[in-house]
């Protein structure tokens, strides 16, 4: 089964990339495959570089080395990502631990200073208390504490915003933000909500059955979109400016089962402007205007754009 | 009486179907692990009214008790104080046996399809239960029902009856969620954030279904979510939460055209959107900090540890919901925004601290 192909995107530092699709579209396997943290029955081909370091074919142990020396990940659900029979501040020494040579009394001082640079308010105290102490939003917090513990490079937010409040994931991202200006951090954003892509990327990659079927600047996209799927993911999300009790335009179906995918463009079964080509040819991600990809036949907008 | 006994759209057609009154509804939490005890009041005296066919979205963060309201209003549990008029009834203080009719008319959809469902049963035994809890109808009648249910929510019986939940996708299951609520024909739904836990597109998919339900059945809905904008798509009236307290009830085109609480503003200005005017947007222009404890909840206004607005007044004197503006818009606050005038100050208070 291929769970994602030929995938390639590339993320610039104190950059944002945001990867969008929705659940079982590939998009979370692409991020461990830059962790290095696919399972051994996965089988990768093609070439992931880390400032130009191949990573492919790489052993366990300098996978581990690469892993929070260079990139560090947030989770969904920050219950899960952290013990919850451990302090947080032990969390956090751990993991500067782990990869820093210092000695106890400067990791303590580090975690602190980290805990501070997340914006946990009373840092000196919360190093103590347990994460069942903190609000959903302060463990998050804790949980990007962890993964700046040793500076990483690129930093892989795998929706690390989904599980909290509206108000919440706009603290977060606005934190996740202000820290990459601060550090020059790379930022690869998964996530299923293109509206919370286009507030904080600059780039937008849209996967569906684990091929990109969308690559376009941020700014670019939204008012130019060429891809059906991307259209419907776009129309589906509930607006603010919209009047109430009006029907949200939306394509019917699931995703296709990635053991079955049908021959042609896997999306042509739900795609509202499918005609035949479609279902005998994949159309390829190609380049069609300036930062601005698409794989697809028949793209939206393009008889009155062009 | 408050003024919220005249809450009501005048547009909505239908007699009253719910009326809450004064509800509070607390709990009693000992210390545990580092975490201090108390009486934690959830519901802190929230009192609305709701028509028939008509929908009242509840919006509020984490922890301002609009699950703990939904409930209470179920009677799981029966809250402390207040009451619960639900079709000229009240329920607070009904025997077990006296709200199993009542529930008939009273049904609730949950976020997790998968831990509200049965994961040992099959989709038509599910959709089925209510009815053999009831005993309506006879076996065939009953499968007949359900098979027309699962039409109903955009599931073919033949193909979907036998499934088990793990067998289901989370809108399939939702659906199924769906259809067992539906299936005694209640007056009102309670839903409780019921989409948040779906996909996009397949969110869409369901909030359009309980669109269509809702016009074809003259339903009623209580639709809780955090999300602001997904509210507007189904609500006529939007009421939002905070801390235990409403602070804003109103027509959902006036709490959207023209929030009053800077607390709905900050939940306006939070939603991301997809094509933000100029670009990516800049980060700091959302509220700082976290609610406080419903433990030991801020004197006065709850909002006012968060609020850009807060002054004196604030701290010394809870602001009660209050009609301000268009009909049936009502806002509990000092210094609500869009140019509203202060509230009629108290005699207590001194002109200097309503001053800002």
């Amino acid at each position: 089964m291929h769970a994602v192909q030929s995938v390639s995107f590339a993320v610039e530092p104190g950059q944002t990339l945001a990867i969008i699709g929705e659940s079982g579209s590939g998009k979370t396997v692409s991020a461990y495959a830059v962790m290095g943290l696919l399972p051994h029955s996965a089988q990768v081909s093609g070439s992931i570089r880390f400032k130009g370091v191949q990573l492919v074919g790489r052993s366990e142990k300098e996978l581990q080395e690469h892993r929070g020396r260079n990139a560090a990940m947030i989770f969904q659900d920050p219950e899960r990502s952290l013990n919850p029979t451990m302090r947080i501040g032990t969390q956090i020494t751990e993991a500067v631990r782990c990869h820093l040579p210092v000695d106890r009394k400067e990791a303590h001082e580090r975690a602190v200073e980290l805990l501070r640079m997340v914006r946990l308010p009373a840092p000196e105290r919360r190093f103590y208390e347990y994460p069942h102490q903190l609000s959903g939003g302060m463990r998050q917090r804790v949980v990007i504490a962890i993964a700046l513990a040793c500076q990483p490079a690129l930093l892989i937010a795998d929706e690390a915003t989904t599980a909290l409040d509206v108000t919440t994931q706009a603290q977060i991202m606005d934190l996740l933000l202000d820290l990459q200006q601060e550090l020059g951090t790379a930022l690869l954003m998964i996530s299923h909500d293109l509206a919370l892509a286009a507030s904080y990327a600059e780039e937008v990659v849209v996967m569906y059955a684990g091929r990109i079927v969308e690559r376009a600047a941020a700014a670019d996209l939204f008012g130019n979109v060429r891809m059906p799927y991307t259209r419907a993911l776009l129309d589906a999300i509930p607006r603010a400016d919209l009047e109430p009790h009006v029907l949200l335009p939306v394509i019917g179906g699931r995703p296709p089962d990635l053991s079955t995918l049908p021959p042609g463009c896997s999306f042509a079964p739900r795609c509202p402007d499918a005609q035949q080509d479609c279902r005998q040819d994949t159309p390829p991600l190609e380049q069609h205007e300036l930062r601005h990809w698409w794989a697809c036949w028949h793209p939206c907008g393009k008889e009155t754009a062009s | 009486m408050t003024p919220v006994t005249e809450v009501g759209s005048p547009a909505a057609p239908g007699d009253t179907l719910l009326e809450v009154r004064h509800l509070v509804q607390e709990f009693v939490l000992r210390d545990y692990g580092g975490v201090k005890g108390g009486v934690l009041q959830a519901v802190a005296d929230v009192s609305f009214d709701m028509r028939a066919g008509e929908t009242l979205g509840i919006v509020g963060e984490t922890g301002s008790g609009k699950s703990t309201l939904a409930r209470s209003v179920i009677q799981a549990p029966p809250p402390k104080q207040g009451a619960v008029i639900f079709q000229g009834k009240d329920l607070v203080g009904l025997s077990h046996r006296a709200m199993k009719p009542v529930r008939r008319d009273l049904q609730m959809v949950f976020q997790d399809p998968f831990t509200s469902l049965d994961p040992k049963w099959t989709v038509s035994r599910i959709v089925a239960e209510p009815l053999v809890a009831y005993a309506a109808g006879s076996r065939a009648e009953r499968r007949e029902r359900v098979n027309s249910l699962l039409d109903l929510v955009g599931l073919d019986p033949a193909g979907y009856g036998k499934r088990r939940p793990r067998q289901l996708s989370g809108g399939q299951a939702q659906r199924v969620a769906i259809a067992r609520a539906l299936v005694l024909e209640p007056k009102l739904i309670l839903c409780d954030e019921p989409v948040s836990s779906l996909d996009v597109v397949v969110q869409a998919q369901v909030l359009n279904l309980f669109e269509r339900l809702r016009s074809e059945l003259g339903l009623s809905y209580l639709f809780i979510a955090h999300d602001l904008a997904m509210v507007k798509q189904v609500s006529d009236r939007v009421a939002v939460m905070y801390l235990g307290k409403l602070c804003e009830v109103g027509p959902v085109r006036d709490i959207y055209r023209q929030p009053l609480h800077p607390y709905t503003l900050a939940l306006l200005e939070s939603i991301p959107s997809p094509d933000p005017p100029g670009g990516k947007r800049e980060p700091g222009h959302v509220i700082s900090g976290e609610p406080p404890s419903p433990l030991n909840p801020p004197s006065g206004c709850r909002f006012r540890t968060r609020c850009p607005r807060a002054a004196e007044r604030c701290a010394a004197e809870a602001p009660e919901l209050r009609a301000l503006g268009a009909d049936g818009h009502l806002v509990a606050c000092h210094f609500p925004l869009s140019g509203g005038s202060p509230a009629p100050a108290q005699p207590h208070v001194e002109p200097a601290a309503v001053k800002r």
